[in-house]
């Protein structure tokens, strides 16, 4: 049997074989026996397959975050810790999570629940005060319905009342949790077993075959994309992971995920309001496996981090056997899902301008649910304002084109004007003429171009408050 | 440490269909449905689907052996489609393989030609050319065309409901093994572990006595496995027959959501009498039924529409009229309230006219209005213990309608980015089968020698928490511990003939049994010594002296009767009463909303299990709410399913429900009705989600959106909102017949 590699799953050491490929779903219930991780959709999103992958970062940190199963390949696994719902429970009884969802009265036909206690877990492991606020955006992934979540809410009360007090920050966080019974003890041994497993299974050149980021939209399309023998995953490549601050801008690597790219202070030095902006985008789950990069390549004309890139001025680095060029990111979208990238060119980097730091950035996204839905219309703009007038104004907005659309005109309009009421209502007519939406399952065309049009009004709204008053736009 | 259902679900040990051991050699099905949505089949080759490795045997209606057909009510629903096709996603081959993923590879190869004929989606098209299942039905009461001339006030209008994809998060699923002699065992995510034996039994043409079902519990359910769990676990029980091996279906989502129905979509017209007072004197209502291409149960759900075209309310003239149409759709089904929703929603939108054409809040009118003792509804029973009033000035009181109305026209009048919004909703739900013959359940109860019980019932387990109220109820009954008592899986080797676990009765009746079963036991044992108070010592005496140990008990509702010629009779065992009072905010310039609170006081009975009945109450609110204000399914003009998967197909998440949930209980409310004074619980909560609606009209109105309050279309989603602020409805003048009698 070809070696693929060894993962610890929960506390065992497993040795990856050939037929070991797959998702991380299937082969847990199929391959492994481990029932409890559940398939719900398949495509990321209920949460009912939630599982922690746990890795040291390259200071020998352990860390972990939770991750949907239906849409984790197996070949992520090596060299990492895989974590399911079996693996959180203690020899005996119920763990603090557990045992406060059961006091709750939470769990009625318990089909969710396996997910939603990985997804505290998750919590657990990498909120920064265990406040409930966190926990609550910890299982923005996962759907219950049975429950209305109103008892779900009771249990999370109570277990970040009686915890978070207890934190203590400067302790090793997978140490603490074990002492609270939080996590089972053979957790307490888990980071040096990681360091003395086998390198990953050794994967052919990325050039050569499928270079795959999360794969959060591209598995629900081509499932049988890990059919291929040559799958190379950027989240081996360290060296395209990570948000690094240069002179005159800020470089987000291309393997970053939009998990990260939320929490990163350095992107945030430049967009303040980045973490509430990006916790529109997917869920936890889905965060945590989806990249900056791909998000871009993926050419949704509705990406939301696609569109905030847009705003920001964003260029990328690409590059093909070494050779490296640059490329403002509105000049990367040529059509519906096509791209200005040359075969074999892969994205490295995007450089976000540190002249951003300078302007106000606005975000808005309009969809049926708040979160973890695609927006009908979603948009950001960035502008520099000097006494109400816009100095410079980039608007990006999704859902109205085939490409994520730069609005060159009503951006190239509003530049150098006073943002007044006038101003915005003849932007607006600008705008409607930039974009073409069509009906579809997100809404029907009139419904985006109304939202167009308003979705400018509130970037007006935040760039001139006091200036422009609502009732003078709609 | 305790062990029970819940510590199953957390620690991820509870068993559903799919986590069964495979039995050796299992094989994995998966079905092709039609494309199009009616047509004539003219081709079905499945040799290049039976040529992919791993595939064991691929199975038509040819391979049936009995009778094709699974219709409950009406024979009109073929397990395998034969000659033709009516909905898009109508089974027509089963293909059976080593996996599942190559079943489903295997299905993309099957030669499938079908002649397009034309759809019809929309119900009353398909009542204009005569497609009704049943003849069209109507409730009356008193003489609804004499009462007209004596309002003083009349709206007439349209209300439009949605459908509702039920998103129980197990899919739909079945394993069947064969057994030895011509027996199948099915394991089955049913409500309906007796359905599904009796068209296994009639698809093979075999007795029902060799085939035996059993349901360990459901992933949700909701109504959507009453009826249409049975197709996939005959296919399976079929190819178990067929191939010797046992047979694993389980739909994935998209393929569930394409294939099986959803909570009916109604289209219906009103008209609404009051006096110069604002009582309500006359009411009218015709409800379109979008009913699918089948019957299913969707004569029952109109029926339970009709029942509930008065809601919470006391009207003396009424006519509701009703016709189940058949259209091109995947036929709709039973969903929590089956029927009921819908009427309200239709009754709650001719009130909110009615109050904006005088002028005055709509909880006014509500309040007026309600049903008190002796009330008679339109179908001839009248209203016992009647709890309307009681739960609505109880909500009144802890929670302060006026106040909170006060405090929304003050935030109005303050901001101009947001409109806040206020209505209230009273709910009246009647608890029994309307098809009297249901209201019938059996249990088995098992002393066994060291004193521990086991029970088996007809009713369910499928997140309710029917088997945790039946345990209570047969350890208050023996004077045994909790623990001494488990519930077993639902077999029909153990208690047969039993009616779906569904209308909210899973408990009342099954414990009901469950309780007379305990009693014939409690009864023997007293009877052979009457003064031993250790229960594990009596038991071991009693069965040393030869005493019987187990019990079968049958309950039927009692005094239940309804007569189907003059739609009148008492078909209910009870009433379930509540109000909710609900807030929501309106973001003006977006068109989003958020509901900031629903307060209510429900009237559960002397509950059996409080945390239960709690969580059934709050997550039922849920599915309303998103009933109302964010789940949309809707079809092409050929009749395909747009909100196809679940990410187009979106229900309430944690962000989308409120953070304030209060729900109180009414106190002092015991029922003589149920079990141990008991309510049933599951369905009505459902319905205070329609209030939602009416809070974000509110908003939307002050918002000066332009609101024609004679046309309702739910769910009012955020697209529909934007509408109304845009400008997009007209401001239509609401008749006045106090000044243009007609």
């Amino acid at each position: 049997m070809t070696d693929r590699g060894t993962c610890l799953l929960n506390d065992q050491t497993v040795a990856l074989a050939a037929p070991d490929r797959g998702l991380v779903l299937g082969w847990l219930r199929e391959r492994r026996g481990l029932a409890g991780t559940k398939e719900g959709c398949g495509e990321g999103e209920c949460g009912a397959c939630t599982v922690l992958i746990g890795e040291r970062d390259p200071a020998g940190r352990l860390s972990y975050r939770a991750v949907a199963g239906c849409l984790l390949p197996v070949g992520e696994l090596p060299g990492r810790h895989v974590v399911t719902v079996e693996g959180l429970n203690p020899s005996d009884g119920l763990n603090p999570i557990q045992q406060s969802l059961v006091d709750a009265g939470a769990p009625q036909c318990g089909f969710c629940f396996p997910g939603i206690v990985v997804s505290l877990a998750g919590f657990f492991l990498t909120s920064t005060d265990l406040s409930a606020d966190d926990a609550m955006i910890a299982l923005d992934g996962n759907i219950c319905r049975c429950t209305g979540y109103a008892s779900i809410r009771r249990a999370i009360e109570d277990f970040c009342s009686s915890f978070a007090p207890r934190l203590d920050a400067g302790r090793d966080r997978v140490e603490q949790l074990v002492e609270w019974g939080v996590l089972p003890e053979y957790f307490g041994n888990i980071a040096p077993r990681l360091a003395a497993l086998p390198g990953s299974a050794s994967t052919v050149a990325p050039s050569e075959g499928l270079l795959l980021a999360g794969g959060t939209d591209l598995l629900i399309q081509q499932p049988d994309l890990l059919e291929l023998e040559a799958v190379d995953y950027v989240s081996r490549r360290r060296d395209l992971v990570g948000i690094t601050r240069e002179l005159d801008h800020v470089s987000l690597g291309a393997a970053t995920t939009i998990e990260d790219l939320k929490r990163d202070p350095a992107f945030r030095s430049l967009v303040p309001g980045a973490p509430a902006m990006i916790e529109r985008f997917g869920s936890t789950i889905i965060r945590n496996r989806a990249t900056v990069a791909g998000n871009l390549v993926n050419a949704s004309p509705i990406g939301d981090v696609t569109v905030l890139l847009l705003a920001l001025g964003s260029e990328l680095v690409l590059s093909r056997e070494g050779k490296r060029r640059t490329l403002p990111l509105g000049d990367f979208y040529l059509g519906y899902k096509q791209l200005a990238r040359k075969p074999g060119e892969i994205i490295e980097a995007v450089r976000v301008p540190a002249t951003v730091a300078a302007c106000t950035v606005s975000f808005e996204k309009i969809s049926q649910r708040r979160f973890l839905d695609i927006a009908s219309v979603n948009s950001a703009a960035c502008a520099r304002m000097v006494d109400g007038v816009a100095t410079s104004f980039t608007l990006a907005i999704g859902g109205v084109a085939p490409v994520p659309l730069p609005a060159r005109r009503t951006s190239a309009f509003l530049t150098g004007r006073t943002l007044d009421a006038a101003t915005i209502h003849e932007a607006a007519g600008i705008l409607d003429a930039e974009i073409d939406p069509i009906d579809d399952v997100r809404g029907s065309a009139l419904y985006k171009r109304e939202l167009a049009r308003r979705v400018l009004f509130a970037h007006a709204l935040a760039f001139a408050p006091g200036r422009v008053r609502l009732e003078e736009l709609i | 440490m305790k062990h029970g259902d819940p510590q199953l679900h957390v620690r991820g040990e509870s068993v559903f269909v799919d986590d069964l051991p495979a039995p050796h050699g299992a094989l994995h099905a998966a079905v092709l449905g039609s494309p199009v949505a009616h047509g004539k089949i003219t081709r079905v080759d499945v040799n290049a689907a039976l040529a992919h490795d791993g595939v064991v045997a691929v199975l038509t209606a040819r391979d049936i052996p009995g009778e094709n057909q699974i219709g409950a009510i009406l024979p009109d629903e073929p397990l395998l489609a034969d000659g033709d096709v009516h909905h898009v996603g109508q089974p027509v081959v089963v293909v059976l393989a080593s996996s599942a993923a190559v079943a489903r590879r295997a299905r993309l190869d099957v030669a499938l030609e079908i002649d397009s004929l034309p759809a019809v989606t929309d119900p009353r098209e398909s009542a204009a050319k005569g497609q009704l299942m049943l003849p069209a039905r109507t409730f009356a009461i008193g003489v609804v065309d004499d009462a007209w001339g004596r309002c003083a006030h009349i709206v007439e209008g349209r209300a439009d409901s949605g459908a509702q994809e039920h998103f129980y998060l197990e899919t739909q699923g079945a394993l069947a093994e064969p057994m030895e002699d011509g027996r199948v065992r099915v394991h089955s995510s049913t409500q309906a572990p007796t359905a599904v034996q009796r068209q296994t039994a009639r698809v093979l043409g075999i007795p029902m006595h060799l085939v035996e079902v059993d349901v360990r519990r459901l992933g949700g359910a909701f109504g959507g496995k009453e009826d249409q769990a049975t197709p996939w676990a005959v296919m399976c029980a079929l190819g178990a027959r067929t191939t010797g091996r046992a047979v694993r279906l389980i739909l994935d989502r998209h393929d569930d959501m394409l294939m099986t129905g959803k909570r009916h979509p109604y289209s219906s017209d009103w008209k609404l009498g009051l006096d110069a007072d604002g009582k309500f004197l006359a009411y009218e209502a015709t409800y379109y039924q979008n009913a699918g291409s089948a019957a299913d149960l969707s004569p029952a759900v109109l029926e339970r529409s009709l029942f509930h075209s008065t809601g919470s309310y006391h009207i003396p003239n009424v006519r509701a009229t009703g016709m189940s149409c058949r259209t091109n759709l995947a036929p709709f089904t039973a969903f929590r309230g089956f029927g009921g929703p819908q009427a309200m929603f239709v009754l709650e939108t001719a009130i909110d006219a009615a109050a904006r054409a005088m002028n005055v809040p709509a909880f006014e009118l509500q309040r007026r209005n309600l049903l008190r003792e002796e009330s008679v509804f339109p179908y001839g029973m009248r209203a016992e213990r009647c709890r309307a009033e009681r739960c609505w000035d109880e909500a009144d009181r802890a929670y302060g309608i006026e106040a909170r109305a006060a405090g929304v026209a003050q935030h109005n009048a303050e901001n101009v980015a947001t409109k806040k919004g206020l209505a209230v909703m009273p709910v009246c739900f009647g608890i029994s089968f309307t098809n009297t013959s249901m209201n019938q359940a059996g249990a088995l109860v098992h002393v066994y020698t060291d004193g521990s019980v086991g029970v088996s019932t007809g009713a369910v387990e499928m997140g309710q928490g029917v088997n945790q109220k039946i345990r209570r109820i047969v350890a208050v009954t023996l004077g045994v511990d909790l623990d001494r008592v488990r519930v077993e899986t639902t077999n029909t080797t153990r208690v047969a003939n039993t009616s779906p676990t569904a209308a909210s009765s899973g408990a009342d009746m099954n414990g009901a049994a469950a309780q007379l079963a305990s009693q014939q036991i409690l009864e023997r044992l007293r009877a052979f010594d009457a003064d031993e108070k250790d229960w594990d010592k009596l038991v071991a005496a009693a069965h040393f002296a030869r005493v019987d140990l187990s019990a079968h008990a049958f309950y039927a509702t009692p005094r239940l009767h309804f007569d189907k010629t003059a739609e009148k009779g008492r078909p209910f065992a009870y009433h379930v009463y509540g109000t909710a009072i609900i807030e929501v905010t309106l973001d003006v310039l977006r068109g989003t909303a958020e509901i900031d609170a629903v307060r209510l006081v429900h009237d559960g009975g002397k509950m059996i299990d409080e945390a239960v009945d709690r969580g059934q109450v709050e997550g039922a609110l849920a599915q309303g709410l998103g009933w109302m204000l964010l789940e949309e399914a809707s079809w092409d003009a050929e009749g395909r399913l747009l909100h196809d998967t679940a990410g187009k197909y979106k229900v309430p998440d944690l962000g989308f429900l409120p953070d304030t949930v209060d729900v109180s209980f009414l106190a002092d409310a015991d029922n003589p009705e149920a079990v141990l004074g008991s309510k049933a619980v599951g369905e009505p909560p459902l319905m205070y989600g329609i209030g939602a609606y009416f809070a974000l009209r509110n908003a939307a109105a002050a918002a000066d959106a332009t609101i024609d309050p004679l046309q309702a279309e739910a769910p009012l989603t955020p697209e529909r909102t934007l509408e109304l602020l845009a400008g997009g409805f007209r401001v239509v003048a609401v008749e006045d017949a106090g000044q243009n009698p007609d």
